[in-house]
């Protein structure tokens, strides 16, 4: 009876949702909404030249942003403080996990779970390949999809390969922690070097170069690597600090 | 309709099904698993509905980073569990 009460209103929830959006102005169907009432319109016309003309791939200059991925223009440029924001949560969430997890002399957990020998030959040679893409995601940021983002969430996933495949591994943590503080800080050096050149937080002191290069769109790609590395070490540290117990 | 319709059609059903399945599993093992694979049929649908940036991030933290966490999470609870 609980079940069925719970089908009822799960339907008529669903019935509510999707008789409010159909035939409603504001949400048109996918592919089909004119792009020139929205905001992103906006952004990809944006140009500091009088007027900017076609934007060519690989031939363009002197953008005033200049990625050839537009959802990067915004996140790492336009809104870069509020990346900055997420990068603080993401701190502040590890440092909360190294609070309550982490202490002094430490081990690693022992867990009913014993690598056998595919797994730990696979793991070696699948480490390397996924650190590659992990700083290669990094790295191109401003030109293909993903950044700093998953880009550090992939280099970390390699470090948990590594763990997985051997029962003693432990990562070199205080190399962890220094490289997330310096990655940290120089994002935010950035950003008060851009306060003092260029008046505001964080603005885009650097040539732009041609569009669709991989040294092109100012400090968008070294503020990408710089978080690539931070959320690297910082969810390395994390997955130490949940695999390791106290002991000597 | 043309082959894309279809495609985006079987990959919501095989969402809600997924997890459906990953709510209502008794195993907690088999929860995860579910949900690891909901998590690729979301970034089928994101890629579908052209926001690759959030496909990439969606495979590399729903399915690598999550799914692995709680496997060793799973696998610590239990060995602490034998022991009392």
């Amino acid at each position: 009876m609980k079940n069925f009460l719970a089908l009822i209103l799960t339907l008529f929830l669903g019935f509510l949702i999707m008789s409010s959006l159909n035939n409603n102005i504001a949400f048109p169907k996918f592919g089909e909404a004119n792009i020139g009432d929205r905001v992103s319109d906006a952004y990809i016309d944006r140009d500091v030249t009088e007027n900017p003309g076609d934007v060519i791939f690989g031939e363009t200059d002197g953008l005033e942003s200049g990625p050839a991925n537009i959802v990067t223009a915004i996140v790492a440029d336009y809104r870069s403080f509020d990346t900055l924001g997420e990068v603080t949560v993401l701190f502040v969430s590890a440092l909360g996990v190294a609070l309550l997890l982490g202490t002094k002399k430490q081990k690693r957990l022992e867990i009913d779970f014993h690598p056998n020998f595919m797994l730990r030959v696979g793991s070696k040679a699948l480490f390397g390949v996924i650190l590659m893409t992990g700083i290669y995601i990094s790295i191109h940021g401003h030109l293909t999809p993903g950044g700093g983002f998953p880009g550090g969430s992939m280099i970390a996933t390699s470090m948990l390969l590594l763990y997985l495949a051997d029962d003693n591994f432990r990562a070199k943590v205080k190399g962890f922690k220094i490289l997330e503080s310096i990655a940290g800080s120089l994002y935010v050096l950035i950003g008060i070097i851009g306060l003092i050149i260029g008046g505001s937080f964080l603005v885009n002191i650097l040539d732009t170069g041609v569009i669709g290069e991989l040294f092109s769109a100012g400090i968008i790609p070294i503020v990408y690597v710089l978080i690539g590395l931070k959320v690297g070490s910082e969810i390395s540290n994390v997955i130490d600090n949940f695999l390791t117990e106290e002991g000597a | 309709m043309e082959l894309i319709n279809y495609v985006e059609i079987v990959v919501g059903v095989l969402l809600i099904v997924l997890a459906f399945l990953a709510i209502n599993s008794k195993s907690l093992i088999k929860a995860v698993m579910f949900l690891s694979s909901m998590s690729m049929m979301s970034v089928i649908g994101f890629v579908l509905m052209k926001a690759p940036d959030v496909a990439v991030t969606e495979a590399v933290i729903g399915s690598g980073l999550v799914t692995s966490l709680f496997v060793f999470t799973l696998l610590s609870v239990r060995k602490v569990g034998n022991k009392a």
